[in-house]
């Protein structure tokens, strides 16, 4: 097993050094690159040639990346363009935000999603299991950006259920501790914030949850179906035991493995939703970071650093779903 | 298993396609069902047996992709309620994409005085005599954009699945072909790229263009489908290396080249169709999410849904919800309309499925 992690750990390194390399030398090879949104397109070539040279775009490239990875080793991604800070410290203002949102939106998909996948497959064919597939059919056509709005506009506009964007509402006294800010409140007992911050996080995690909500509702439903088949199913059906064992132990336990697979591969549907959704609510996190890195001029440290920070999340937690194979089936041999 | 006898007229082709076993339960010499030759040999029980066996050995050698699978997957299309409501939303919508000019009762980039003299910041005319939706943010018919915009719509799902597809293919074919370091090194890319989410992959690939216009948004949703086709059809290529038909067309002497283009390729592309099909409702919602980013095109005469939806559609949204409503619904029934489709094509060539 500890062999298996490290060989995997080590594929991840690779993946990312490939990445890295790749985002590097394509970034530095464009026009309007770094150095015109830095001065405009109007600089004199003297300052032009000053930044260059400064910012050390006049040495080979393999020599600049030599020099970037060196930094980025010792856990220096460079400043932003726009702001002047560390790239590490503007990620880090704006990651907690985004796994607050994105924890949220699993934590519906997951919740919602497999009970209602297990209905679904258990009643095939009957209304709820044909509601249930519209609803994802529909859940998987329509553009989030727009359900966000729809949403935001009826339950925050029309009836003021929810507030409209943000994190917390203004003038709420928080400490912050982790980020979390729901997570912030109960550790500082101030419950208040809490409830605040998870009533601003419930609309944003509904609209992120859309997608994933639907892929896992149709994998659980399937795989189910799969199972219902299944003769052990029948055997422990006609051995009399409790309906409730069986849908434990024989049905869920082996339905569970496709599903949990695609909750790994729905992190990085999680990401891409999360840039949308952000948008919409106005959420202040990677999303909104990532779309401001590139409409306000473009900030390419910022912009490189969330790419490979958003493919060692999803690799990582991929391999952790890969890990907990072993773990919900015996039979499974991590190799 | 049915027993396909019980059900006369269906007309179950032959060559090559039925799962093995089946044939054997069909009673000798149905003549004109499939090809004859090995099939009028059968006599008796001795003779059923050996029929399936050559059956078997007949489907091996046969080209499996034949026009037996595809009417197949065809009849069993036609009898799937799911797959004729796609295909009628897709119909419609390729029929008005092509008559977009004759349906349409105005030209999408005129503006029109009557809309124009009452348009403000905060008021956007509704619908008016000649103008069924009212009018767009600049006095232009929105009725007529709306029709125009599937032309538009369809332009840039079918180029950006073609696209994705045929880059896509290329590198699966290659990596499948060759196998060895080949595959290892255009696999490893896939991987990474398939590490990144698929909008921000997209994003990434339009921040790269120095100014973004209609081709650097087609450009960056067709990319994201590349390393899934490239899987896809590597895969396929590879389970084919080994199998029957493949190992006989290596036996017979065919060049390595041509066992790959005329046997394993076409063999491949049912799957790869079925994906495209559903390619393109992800690259219609795709490129319609980098409009709403504002990283979409431009160009502020071209109607496209997915552009009306997120630019104009996200501004006005407080002062006429329609300007977002219409496109959005358009993009949702047509993306379903291709998804419904992809799925019961899915559904029909997969063996699990086959009788």
């Amino acid at each position: 097993m500890l062999r298996v992690i490290v060989r995997r750990l080590l594929q991840l390194v690779v993946t990312l050094i490939a990445l890295s390399a790749l985002i590097f030398i394509w970034l530095r090879n464009l026009p309007g690159g770094p150095v015109e949104a830095l001065l405009g397109e109007r600089a004199t070539p003297e300052r032009r040639a000053l930044l260059i040279k400064a910012l050390g775009y006049d040495q080979p490239i393999l020599v600049q990346y030599g020099k970037f990875m060196q930094r980025v080793l010792t856990g220096d991604l460079g400043n932003s363009i726009r702001s002047g800070d560390p790239v590490t410290d503007v990620i880090a203002r704006a990651f907690p935000a985004t796994i607050e949102l994105a924890a949220a939106a699993m934590i519906i998909a997951v919740g919602l999603g497999v009970p209602l996948g297990y209905l679904a497959a258990r009643y095939r064919g009957r209304l709820l299991d044909n509601l249930t597939i519209a609803g994802t059919l529909l859940g998987i056509s329509i553009p989030i950006f727009f359900l966000g709005y729809l949403l935001k506009d009826v339950l925050t506009q029309d009836i003021h259920w929810f507030p409209p964007s943000g994190r917390i509402s203004t003038g709420m006294d928080n400490t912050t501790v982790t980020g979390f800010y729901v997570l912030d409140g109960l550790l500082t007992r101030e419950l208040d914030a809490s409830a605040d911050a998870l009533w601003h996080l419930i609309l944003p995690a509904i609209t992120l949850a859309t997608i994933p909500l639907a892929v896992i509702v149709r994998i659980t439903r399937a795989s189910v179906l799969d199972v219902l088949n299944e003769d052990y199913v029948r055997t422990a059906e006609a051995k009399g035991l409790r309906h409730r064992t069986i849908r434990g132990r024989h049905i869920l336990r082996n339905a569970l493995l496709p599903v949990v697979t695609t909750i790994g591969l729905q992190t990085g549907a999680l990401l891409s939703g999360a840039v949308l959704t952000e948008k919409v609510y106005n959420w202040g996190g990677l999303g909104t970071l990532i779309t401001d890195s590139i409409s306000g001029g473009r900030d390419y440290p910022v912009l490189q650093a969330i790419i490979l920070l958003a493919a060692l999340v999803f690799v990582l937690v991929n391999l952790l779903v890969d890990l907990s194979y072993a773990f919900i089936d015996p039979r499974v041999r991590v190799r | 298993m049915t027993d396909p006898t019980t059900r006369p007229g269906v007309g179950k082709p032959r060559t090559g396609d039925s799962p093995a076993g089946t044939s054997a339960e069909d009673p000798a010499g149905q003549p004109g069902d499939g090809p004859a030759g090995h099939r009028e040999r059968s006599i008796g029980r001795l003779g059923d047996r050996k029929r399936a066996r050559l059956d078997e050995l007949a489907r091996a050698t046969a080209d499996p992709g034949g026009v037996s699978l595809y009417r197949d997957a065809l009849r069993r299309l036609r009898r799937n309620p799911v797959a004729i409501v796609g295909a009628v939303i897709v119909g419609l919508f390729v029929l008005v994409a092509i008559f977009a000019p004759l349906i349409a009762p105005h030209d999408p980039v005129q503006r029109f005085d009557e809309l124009t003299r009452d348009l403000t910041v905060d008021s956007i005319p509704g619908a008016t005599a000649g103008h069924p939706f009212g009018s767009d943010p600049l006095g232009r018919d929105f009725f007529s954009r709306m029709i125009h915009g599937s032309r538009q719509t369809l332009f840039v799902g079918v180029l950006a699945t073609l696209i994705g597809l045929t880059l896509g293919v290329l590198l699966g074919a290659v990596a499948g072909a060759f196998g060895g370091w080949v595959d290892v090194v255009l696999m490893r890319l896939t991987d990474v790229m398939l590490a990144l989410p698929s909008l921000l992959l997209a994003i990434t690939l339009v921040a790269m263009a120095s100014r973004s216009s209609q081709w650097t948004v087609i450009f960056a949703v067709a990319i994201v489908s590349v390393p899934i086709f490239a899987r896809l059809l590597r895969g396929s290529m590879l389970a084919q290396r080994e199998s029957d038909h493949v190992l006989a067309a290596r036996a017979l002497g065919v060049k390595e080249r041509n066992i790959v283009l005329r046997h394993m390729l076409p063999n491949s592309l049912t799957a790869v169709i079925v994906q495209a099909t559903l390619t393109f409702a992800v690259a219609i919602l795709d490129a319609a999410a980098l409009s709403f980013l504002g990283l979409g095109d431009p160009d502020i005469n071209r109607a496209e849904w997915g552009l009306m939806l997120g630019v104009d559609g996200q501004r006005y949204f407080e002062v006429r919800p329609e300007l977002a409503y219409y496109p959005a619904l358009a993009i949702i029934v047509v993306a379903l309309g291709f998804t419904l489709l992809g799925e019961a094509m899915r559904e029909a060539i997969d063996p699990k499925n086959r009788r």
